[in-house]
């Protein structure tokens, strides 16, 4: 065997050559074969990762230190010095490769930094605010600018709790799911078993996609508007309600239903799309009419996807703020009656305590309040997506063993 | 004289009538919906372009008082968008075509958790932590550029500011542009890859052969959807933002956006006052934007759809 690091057929084809990048010869000289040559060594990116992270440290020390500053120059330093050392040490291509590889890494990086940052924000205040005593069980009657204040100037606790937005919040997004999953159910079982792609079918598919990128606040502008024409319409005909206000739990469950349904119809559609034709033929073939095989066999054996589907309908409609401002305004009390009266949702109470605190030369409890029932709603919303895919894992039809 | 065979069973002929009905009323509803939504919205925006006692049509204070925000709408969209599109295609990537296969599907559902956070949890996040976060950014960009005027005027000392806004409208559309993107790059044809591999194609030329061609439709619905989701976005604009009038600055405080004017304001217009019919007629024209924009993403798609798998 020759000891030179030039390729010879027996370096390729010898017992050694091919499977490591260098290998150690006997007098310690590596040997590389021909295959591995025109690569880098498997430990150079930690090395130059290591490196970078020292250069950009003191790069950024410069400056003042900062974790920023640190990041942006690691990155810039490796990425281009690990794109210059291909290029000049391997070849061109590579280097491209390499270089793009890393971008993509990086990408991922900056997308993981925000979801970190929001979450370590929310919890880190809300836990605080999560403690104080009766936060889950007290609504904000009572708690005026003077509460707040006493809690700051005299060491009293912070009153004041989310009871009334927990309970507006769960009120409105159920009366939003009772309007929306029927409407968005059965027009999905019309798009998938009874259209023939009319264009009446078509005309639902082109505008549900249109209304899944309507604008929340919008939704809420309709609703409220619809809701006034109604109430006066209705209080014209019948001499009833002549005092009603539009200002109501249910007309936020409207404005909701419209984000709602066509999240629900693409689901929907998509869960009876999968389920397979044969078991429909089979039912026809035992006689059971159309409607009652749509019923018993295929809405059971896709009712795990469209219970995912609708809690992650659900998950996406409890967090709406603005449809909810505009439609159901905000109160300090208690409000049990989606047809009486103003109601708090727990988006609106976090928007209000931010943009109006109760106090405002004592902000500080109202913002306590804000990040504790953020933290809340976070739990709320991951809590629902979890249950989601738990409900779309555990209760899947069975793929075998019929 | 009718046999038994050709006899038809009459029984449960009602059901299959009232159920068929049902589903097509359901799809009907939501079409009209649809339409009264337009309906309603313009019937009830008259009073901002049309009032008696200032001599009929009021056209020109209207387009006044629209134009400012329509523009500063756009400009936080597009700063959303030039942070989020390049940033959401490289994470598509990662996670198709990436990393490692054991690990995708979980770091996909960890990018689906950025869209499951609320936006107004978003908004006290941008108003709270990234807005001082980015005051010294704003001061050194405006020492050393301060002679383009997206960068010139006082920076703001709350970080409060437009570009502020776009960053979390940025990092809100980043998830839904991800996963339309994830989706169509799953569905590459593998034979198209193993065969640019085969050929002695890096990685990234086979990315660059054979997954963006297939997937430029896709990728191209997915930065239209998420640029509609962030015109219509209210609460983060609404928190983040310090409004006021239109500047070119991105840097200091000014600027308002549609969502954000209307969720300021309309709590407090009275019920049938020329200011909520103002509020709602800005409501109509940010509708007809978002619209204009989905329906160009469907288009786009649906031209492409037979031959790329998209849809």
């Amino acid at each position: 065997m020759t000891q030179t690091p030039t390729p010879t057929p027996a370096s390729v084809q010898g017992p050694s050559g091919a499977s490591g990048l260098t290998e150690p010869s006997s007098n310690g000289v590596p040997r590389r074969s021909s295959l591995t040559q025109n690569t880098l060594p498997s430990w150079l990116w930690i090395a130059m990762l290591g490196g970078s992270l020292v250069l950009g440290a003191a790069l950024s020390a410069l400056f003042g230190f900062n974790l920023a500053t640190w990041f942006i120059f690691t990155a810039v330093i490796y990425i281009l010095s690990s794109y210059f050392l291909t290029r000049t040490k391997v070849n061109g291509r590579r280097a491209t490769d390499g270089l793009w590889t890393n971008l993509v890494y990086l990408a991922f990086l900056i997308a993981l930094m925000p979801l970190i940052s929001v979450i370590w924000s929310v919890a880190s205040v809300g836990i605080q605010g999560l403690m104080a005593p009766g936060f889950l069980s007290s609504d904000m009657q009572g708690i005026t600018g003077l509460v707040d204040e006493a809690s700051q100037t005299e060491g009293t606790p912070v009153l004041g709790g989310i009871f009334h937005a927990l309970i507006g919040s769960l009120l409105i997004t159920l009366a939003a799911t009772v309007i929306s999953v029927p409407i968005g159910l059965l027009t999905s079982i019309y798009l998938v078993e009874y259209a023939k792609g009319g264009p009446l079918s078509r005309a639902i598919t082109f505008f549900v996609d249109v209304m899944t990128g309507i604008p929340s606040i919008v939704a809420g502008l309709f609703a409220g508007a619809a809701m006034a024409w109604f109430l006066s319409v209705f209080s014209g005909v019948t001499g009833l309600l002549t005092t009603q206000r539009s200002t109501l739990g249910i007309t936020a469950a409207i404005a909701l239903s419209v984000l709602m349904v066509p999240v629900v119809v693409r689901t929907t559609e998509e869960m009876l799309r999968v389920v397979p034709n044969e078991l429909r033929e089979a039912s026809y073939a035992l006689g059971v009419r159309k409607w009652r095989t749509i019923l018993k066999v295929v809405l059971p054996t896709a009712i795990s996807g469209i219970a995912s589907g609708v809690t992650l309908a659900i998950a996406r409609v409890i967090g709406e703020t603005a449809p909810i401002l505009v439609t159901a305004g905000f109160v300090v009390n208690t409000n049990w009656n989606l047809f009486q009266g103003w109601m708090t949702a727990l988006p609106v109470y976090i928007f209000r305590q931010f943009q109006n605190p109760t106090s405002p030369n004592f902000s500080d409890p109202s913002e306590q309040r804000a990040w504790a029932a953020a933290l809340v709603l976070i739990l709320i919303v991951m809590g629902l997506n979890l249950f989601a895919r738990l409900i779309a894992k555990f209760f899947a039809p069975k793929q075998t063993g019929r | 004289m009718t046999s038994s065979l050709t006899q038809s069973d009459k029984r449960g002929v009602a059901g299959d009538r009232v159920f068929s009905a049902l589903t097509v009323s359901a799809g009907v509803l939501i079409l009209l919906t649809l339409a009264f939504v337009a309906l309603f919205l313009t019937v009830n925006s008259r009073d901002a372009v049309y009032q008696e006692d200032q001599g009929g049509w009021i056209l020109t204070a209207f387009f006044d008082y629209a134009y400012p925000l329509v523009i500063g709408t756009l400009i936080a969209s597009f700063i959303a968008l030039i942070l989020a599109a390049p940033v959401a295609v490289g994470v598509a990537l990662y996670i198709s075509h990436y990393a490692p296969p054991r690990f995708s599907k979980g770091i996909g559902y960890v990018i689906d958790l950025l869209a499951a956070i609320p936006s107004v949890v978003y908004g006290a996040w941008g108003m709270s932590f990234l807005g001082p976060a980015l005051i010294p950014v704003y001061g050194w960009l405006h020492e050393n550029l301060g002679f383009i005027p997206l960068f010139a005027g006082d920076p703001s000392q709350t970080g409060r500011t437009i570009f502020t806004a776009g960053v979390v409208l940025g990092v809100m559309i980043l998830p839904i542009i991800t996963s339309v993107c994830r989706e169509i790059f799953i569905q590459t044809p593998k034979l198209h890859e193993e065969a640019a591999l085969a050929l002695g194609a890096t990685r990234w030329e086979m990315i660059k052969m054979s997954v963006f061609p297939f997937a430029r439709a896709g990728i191209i619905s997915g930065i239209m959807l998420g640029l509609g989701r962030a015109l219509g976005e209210t609460m983060a604009v609404a928190l983040v933002l310090s409004p006021g009038m239109l500047t070119a600055s991105l840097i200091s405080s000014g600027n308002s956006t549609i969502p954000a004017e209307i969720a300021l304001g309309f709590p407090e217009a009275p019920p049938g006052s020329e200011r909520q019919a103002q509020l709602i007629a800005i409501g109509l024209v940010l509708f007809l934007i978002t619209l204009l924009v989905n329906m160009t993403a469907r288009w786009i798609v649906s031209r492409h759809k037979e031959f790329s798998g998209a849809n």
